[in-house]
């Protein structure tokens, strides 16, 4: 049986609209023809040993500036501590029209919580 | 007290606040929005900086007018009550009495032209505010200290993007020659001392090696000449503006005064 594999981008923009590859920043002359700005998503660590966290995404022509954009995008507030960026194109998504068999199975399966044993205080949060 | 530290205290206050209004001037208006907010946030930066300097510059002033000690000649810039704050300082001096060099007050132009002077200005405020951390005066110091750090940053995107520029495709590179054009002769004045500023003890001239060194290397890098034998602007040190200065001053200080003391 051959199985067909079909990338899904962030987003589950159709591949032609994807980012990273030919995103023109809204009708502004002053970039000219040559105005393709490669979109990028941005994650950002609010605090040491916490995770880095989706924030959104941006243009830049590079990861050098892309991490400069997001430290003036993301960071401005004391938002973080340490940023990641990566090309959008290099994301791969689930299929939202899989949706279905992906995830509504897990629905009615209550016991894989772990919320039928008592745990002793001492345990805290887990 | 010292007059000399107060007028080198408003020549670095100034300096920081024109640059900053000149920034400003592009928020709503940068090439693509992720620009627009990197260089508003420099603007910001710059404009905390200046109100640092005229905080103090103002406490001086203050200070220098209790009855018994010498009086200085007075810098402008008086407020309610005679009374200098940093208000005061920024909305009521007039042109002449700003001491801001020349190279901060040049338009914007295009991208290329707010760049470069970003980068030529940046470079040789960290050498500055590198050196002015060892200053004897203390509140000096510590400014200079709290803005290294954003300068540091300042300095590192102004040159990727003049590098970008320079060695990006014939029309940056064009952009960017004509930049340097406009604005290499108002860079000889950042290293010859005012008066105020050998009163106060600080060498401007010896920061030129290096700000020629590190602006050397980037033009390299981005395929761009260093001008030489460029016949160099001065004044702006001492008060004597370009044309522009006055258009900044009426943009920055109209609210104040038309409607003195009006507050939000």
């Amino acid at each position: 049986m051959s199985f067909q594999f079909r990338k899904h981008y962030y987003g589950d923009i159709p591949e032609d609209n994807a980012g990273g590859t030919e995103i023109k920043p809204a009708s502004n002359p002053s970039l000219g023809s040559g105005g393709t700005w490669p979109l990028w998503e941005v994650f950002v660590r609010s605090k040491q040993g916490l995770d880095h966290k989706h924030v959104g995404s941006l243009h830049a022509t590079d990861a050098v500036m892309a991490i400069e954009n997001a430290r003036d995008v993301y960071t401005r507030r004391q938002e973080g501590v340490s940023i990641w960026v990566v090309e959008s194109k290099y994301i791969t998504a689930s299929n939202p029209d899989e949706a279905g068999e992906l995830y509504e199975p897990a629905a009615d399966k209550i016991y894989r919580h772990p919320t039928f044993y008592d745990l002793p205080d001492e345990v805290g949060h887990m | 007290m010292n007059p000399s530290l107060i007028n080198y205290t408003l020549h670095l206050a100034d300096n920081a606040l024109i640059l900053a209004q000149r920034n400003a001037e592009w928020c709503g208006h940068g090439p693509i929005l992720e620009q627009d907010i990197a260089i508003t946030n420099i603007s910001l930066d710059l404009l905390g900086q200046s109100r640092n300097f005229y905080q103090y510059a103002a406490q001086l002033i203050n200070d220098s007018k209790i009855p018994g000690s010498s009086t200085a000649p007075a810098p402008g810039g008086e407020g309610v009550g005679g009374e200098a704050s940093e208000d005061s300082l920024a909305y009521l001096r007039t042109e002449r009495e700003f001491k801001n060099c020349l190279l901060v007050e040049q338009p914007n132009g295009d991208w290329a032209q707010t760049i470069l002077r970003q980068f030529l200005v940046s470079a040789w405020q960290y050498l500055l505010y590198e050196k002015l951390v060892h200053n004897s005066d203390e509140q000096i110091a510590a400014i200079a200290a709290k803005s290294l750090k954003e300068v540091t940053y300042h300095q590192r995107w102004s040159s990727e993007w003049v590098i970008r520029l320079g060695d990006g495709t014939a029309e940056s590179h064009e952009r960017m020659l004509k930049a340097i054009d406009e604005l290499w002769q108002y860079t000889g004045e950042l290293f010859i001392a005012a008066d105020y500023e050998t009163a106060a003890g600080f060498d401007t001239a010896s920061l030129k090696d290096s700000w020629l060194k590190k602006v050397t290397a980037v033009f390299e890098e981005a395929t761009l000449p260093v001008p030489e034998k460029v016949f160099m602007q001065t004044g702006g040190k001492q008060g004597v503006h370009t044309e522009y200065m006055g258009y900044i001053l009426a943009d920055l200080q109209y609210l104040q005064r038309t409607y003195p003391g009006a507050s939000w």
